[in-house]
């Protein structure tokens, strides 16, 4: 993985984008974007763009999966073919297939799924546009979206990338740092109960170097919760406005 | 989790609590791990590994391919993994599902990550001709914990192989009789541990795994660093048991780097 010759800081330190180690992207989160989707929300993290729809709790596609004590989730994450440089076939490939998985197990923790008996929840998750740390954007809205639909949840799960460029910790990595740096570690939690939901890693860490990744994410999970929330608070205060023009 | 299994949680919640497993074993003890290499003659490089009652069989095939054109020097790796029915009644014939794919990318991202095999002497003539290295495993028979169980395999599957002798004259690429094992930088290992309530277990049994809140897995390499790291499972961590996990991880390595066959001595 490791690249000669691309450099990932400038002389003061600045990555590429001139981002400070610790500093996220740019970050917009709507709720409530989709007409038919029961819960949708849309995600704009630097230059990543991701639409999540939720529908359900609806009956379950075929019977047979359903639960007789909770719902079942199902989960696809699917990049657009134009969604990064060179076309990506639309069939679902090995990685999608994993990413639908583990954002699934990310989001599980935080739903009420005991009060759903034999139902089906579905999070369909289109990354219209990718530059690095996409399951952890889409983990991030497609929460948002889950409380859009209404749906009892815990808390909101918030996601966000660590990785390593130049034997530096950096958070939320974008595209080139993704492709350049010494590795990755998307890190996902419920907030209010510091409970991880997702952790992976690819690359080389040093043991204390997963201590002070967690430091680092808890950070910027701050930040984005907060636009999680403000997100949906916008959407219901556009909602009683409505209601109180027709009345 | 069906009713059933609900039931068997809560006896083997109150067993944790007394710091019994159903095996007998205590909670952060491996099972008996025996490896034998060479099990496939067709094969450059083959192990059957047992861990427990699980079983597994991986099998390296080597075959010259055209590079990444992102890495015009380096070999090729390619991590396959199929749950056969043959091995567990819940494994379902048909192409490959999340937990196939999941349980081959978890395998490939940690050697790759450690660059156990070292791609950069793989390449015959860069740019064009590369050595593929292909490491499919199969469990044989499930009694929980694929991951760590492949990852032996994998990992002594790859320290067995013997791999031809390739010579360039003009572009024409000739096979030499000699053999001579692959170029292996680093050994690695993959140590799982599961939460049943609020306890953390390690290297679960197929029955602790049905009951089990979530799993983590680690991959270590030589130096004792990480390289590689994988949640499982509709539940969570608190960071705080996932960094005693992770102690317990590098220190159960220990035992299985003794495991695994020795790195081939470089001529």
């Amino acid at each position: 993985m490791k690249k000669e010759g691309i450099r990932l800081f400038n002389d003061e330190g600045k990555r590429t984008d001139g981002r400070y180690p610790n500093e996220i992207r740019p970050v917009r989160i709507e709720a409530g974007v989709l007409k038919n989707a029961d819960g949708s929300a849309y995600i704009e993290l630097g230059n990543n763009k991701i639409l999540v729809a939720v529908y359900g709790p609806h009956e379950a596609v075929p019977k047979y999966i359903a639960e007789p004590d909770k719902a079942v989730i199902r989960c696809k994450y699917s990049m657009a073919p134009f969604s990064v440089s060179d076309r990506k076939s639309p069939q679902p490939s090995r990685r999608e297939i994993e990413l639908s998985k583990v954002i699934r197990e990310a989001l599980e923790p935080a739903i009420f799924l005991n009060e759903y008996p034999r139902t089906m929840i579905d999070v369909f998750i289109e990354v219209l546009e990718a530059d690095g740390g996409t399951r952890t954007a889409s983990i991030t809205a497609a929460s948002v979206a889950l409380a859009d639909a209404g749906i009892s949840m815990k808390d909101l799960v918030t996601a966000i990338a660590v990785g390593k460029a130049e034997g530096k910790l950096i958070v939320d990595l974008n595209g080139l740092e993704d492709q350049y740096g010494e590795g990755d570690m998307p890190i996902a939690i419920m907030p209010q109960y510091n409970e991880v939901t997702l952790f992976q890693a690819d690359g080389i860490f040093t043991p204390e170097e997963i201590e002070e990744a967690f430091r680092l994410a808890s950070e910027a999970i701050k930040k984005l919760y907060n636009e999680q929330k403000k997100a949906l608070k916008k959407k219901y205060e556009e909602v009683i406005k409505e209601v109180n023009q027709t009345e | 989790m069906g009713v059933l299994s609900l039931l068997k949680k809560e006896v083997i919640l109150a067993g944790l609590k007394k710091g019994e497993r159903t095996d007998g074993r205590g909670l952060l003890e491996y099972r008996k791990v025996e490896i034998k290499t060479g099990y496939i003659g067709k094969a450059e490089g083959s192990a059957l590994v047992r861990l427990g009652d699980t079983k597994v069989i991986a099998g390296v095939k080597i075959d010259i391919g055209t590079p990444f054109p992102d890495t015009p020097d380096m070999g090729v790796q390619i991590v396959n993994a199929e749950l056969i029915p043959v091995a567990s009644a819940v494994f379902e014939p048909g192409p490959p599902g999340e937990e196939d794919i999941e349980l081959a990318r978890v395998i490939d991202r940690g050697l790759r990550s450690a660059e156990a095999v070292d791609m950069s002497q793989l390449a015959i003539i860069p740019g064009s001709r590369v050595w593929t290295i292909f490491i499919d495993i199969y469990p044989l028979d499930h009694d929980g914990n694929l991951i760590d169980a492949s990852g032996l395999a994998a990992m002594s599957a790859l320290l067995d192989t013997k791999m031809p002798v390739a010579e360039v004259v003009d572009e024409n690429i000739t096979l030499s009789e000699n053999k001579k094992p692959l170029p292996i930088k680093t050994r690695v290992v993959y140590v799982t541990l599961a939460k049943i309530g609020d306890y953390i277990i390690v290297d679960p049994t197929f029955e602790e795994e049905l009951v089990a809140d979530a799993r983590l897995t680690f991959a270590i390499n030589e130096d004792r660093n990480i390289c590689g790291i994988q949640k499982g499972g509709s539940g969570s961590f608190k960071v705080k048991e996932i960094l005693e996990a992770k102690k317990i991880a590098l220190e159960v390595a220990e035992g299985l780097f003794e495991k695994l066959p020795p790195k081939p001595t470089s001529e």
